[in-house]
């Protein structure tokens, strides 16, 4: 059993959360064009070797940031996304993020 | 006996030619065709460039060697029951040209027409299956919804059970479906290019892309810098890496899949079963092992390492369907690194940087279709048109908007 460390929960089994994709910035939906707003949804880099990723615990819904290394699956570290967010970042403010 | 051995051993016919370009062999200066990854499509485009358009100064490379990255490591089926007419047409190509590859190679690739019974657990899959086959009749592909009574005519063995979890109540029987062994279509390949003026170069990895002007001008490796006309990537795996060489981003997320097989067991099941609901699929090979895969690993890795949840998972599944497998051993277990597009359709044609192709996105459906990718990855470099076979497959679709969405069809993954 893998164990993930949720800033929340502590120490869960990994099979307990969601992957919910690399950290990265989003473009202002209403200001870019339709390929920015592609690459935003589909293109990723895709990295091997440490990237900064969502993860959500499924039991409490908590979304919070991991680093991990794509090539060992070791976690480097886990912290919450207020670490690197204030506020919420939607439309209206996206070019602030 | 030993008579028998020394005269062999004295006939002009030994020591037998290469099958392949001898690993001593020097790296030219220059290249009209470069291709990266000597696995299933990196050396059937290599054969159809020189057999059909007569380009035989090509250089394949591998860091590793021919046929032993994700070619080795996929579980071998051959399908075109999709979903959406451009996958159908695409696979139904592929299949096609399967059936004649023993012939057409001169090389056993040992293809098996088992068929292929896609199970279903609810009326949403049913409701799925029904339109899959109808698709799949109109494009001429033998497909058809199929009762309980026919299923177990079919598979005798799989439990039809109402006792169990998610009982079967129907399936989609795809009479055209087919295994055929992997090692042996890289191996067919490569010997028929290597024949025709080919060079295969093994431990050769491609560590930069050089771009001049938007153009691709050379690949460094690790034994030296080679000049190419143009150059291709065939690298199932390791596609976003290589193309970021070229700084080329993909939309693509690279997850292991793993796979098991049992102890050998006498004949007991020709087909091909897949259950999308439970997440597993099996057939018994010629050797009688029941190969066991399923989905990808739940989140993205560059590694082949096992884990004991997807094991557990896969198990728990396949003895629903064949009970007597409870008592099987796992005789060996592997994992595949699959590329998987947000579409779960390939991605092939023409990348942003000039005379640098794509065959990538190749997620857990690449073996199928490596006849077809070939033939027509060869068209597109040798020609310089995109064959309309796979022109919905470019890259440029993302941007545009225009999946070619495969999910529901791509049985085996999450």
């Amino acid at each position: 059993m893998k164990l993930l460390n949720c800033p929340l929960n502590g120490p869960r089994n990994i099979a307990e959360f969601s992957y919910g994709g690399e950290l990265h910035t989003m473009p202002n939906p209403t200001m870019c064009d339709s390929r920015e707003w592609a690459e935003y949804v589909f293109f990723d880099r895709n990295e091997a070797g440490v990237v900064t990723e969502w993860w959500m615990h499924n039991a409490s819904a908590y979304w919070f940031l991991a680093e991990r290394n794509t090539i060992t699956d070791e976690v480097v570290r886990t912290f919450p996304a207020s670490e690197m967010f204030t506020e919420r970042v939607d439309s209206i403010n996206a070019d602030k993020a | 006996m030993p008579f028998g051995l020394v005269k062999f051993g004295l006939r002009k016919a030994y020591p037998a030619r290469h099958q392949f370009t001898p690993a001593n062999t020097k790296l030219k200066k220059r290249y009209d065709v470069v291709i990266i990854g000597a696995g299933g499509h990196g050396t059937s485009i290599a054969y159809n460039l020189a057999k059909y358009h007569g380009v035989t100064n090509v250089a394949v490379l591998d860091k590793g060697y021919i046929g032993g990255g994700n070619t080795a490591r996929n579980t071998a089926v051959i399908r075109s029951n999709y979903l959406t007419e451009e996958s159908v047409a695409f696979y139904r190509e592929s299949l096609n040209l399967y059936r004649n590859l023993s012939n057409e190679l001169g090389f056993n690739v040992m293809t098996e027409n088992r068929g292929q019974l896609t199970l279903a657990h609810n009326d949403a899959a049913i409701r799925n299956f029904r339109w899959r086959a109808e698709v799949n009749q109109h494009l001429g592909i033998r497909s058809e919804l199929v009762d309980l009574q026919t299923i177990q005519e079919i598979a005798a063995d799989l439990n039809l059970s109402e006792e169990v979890r998610y009982p079967i109540i129907g399936g989609l029987w795809h009479a055209d479906g087919a295994t055929a062994r992997h090692d042996a279509v890289a191996w067919g390949f490569a010997k028929g290019a290597c024949e025709r003026g080919v060079e295969i170069h093994q431990l050769t990895e491609a560590q930069d892309i050089e771009v001049r002007d938007g153009k691709v001008i050379a690949i460094r490796t690790n034994r030296g810098r080679i000049e190419c006309g143009c150059a291709v990537q065939a690298v199932a795996g390791s596609s976003s890496t290589v193309a970021m060489q070229a700084n080329i981003r993909l939309p693509i997320h690279t997850f292991p899949l793993q796979a098991m097989v049992t102890q050998p067991y006498k004949p007991s099941l020709f087909p091909h079963i897949s259950s999308p609901q439970l997440h597993v699929y099996t057939h018994q090979t010629s050797r009688g092992e029941f190969v066991i895969g399923g989905g990808s690993d739940p989140y993205p890795l560059y590694n082949t390492r096992a884990t004991l949840e997807q094991k557990e998972s896969l198990a728990s599944a396949i003895v629903e369907l064949f009970p007597h497998l409870a008592q099987a051993k796992v005789l060996r277990q592997w994992a595949g690194i699959t590329d998987m597009t947000p579409d779960y359709s390939p991605i092939m044609g023409l990348s942003p940087v000039r005379n640098y192709f794509l065959d990538a996105g190749w997620g857990t459906w690449g073996f199928k279709a490596t006849p077809i990718c070939g033939k027509s990855m060869a068209e597109l470099i040798a020609t310089g048109h995109v064959p309309e076979i796979i022109r919905p497959f470019e890259l440029e679709r993302f941007y545009r908007f225009r999946q070619v969405n495969e999910a529901g069809a791509t049985a085996a993954s999450h």
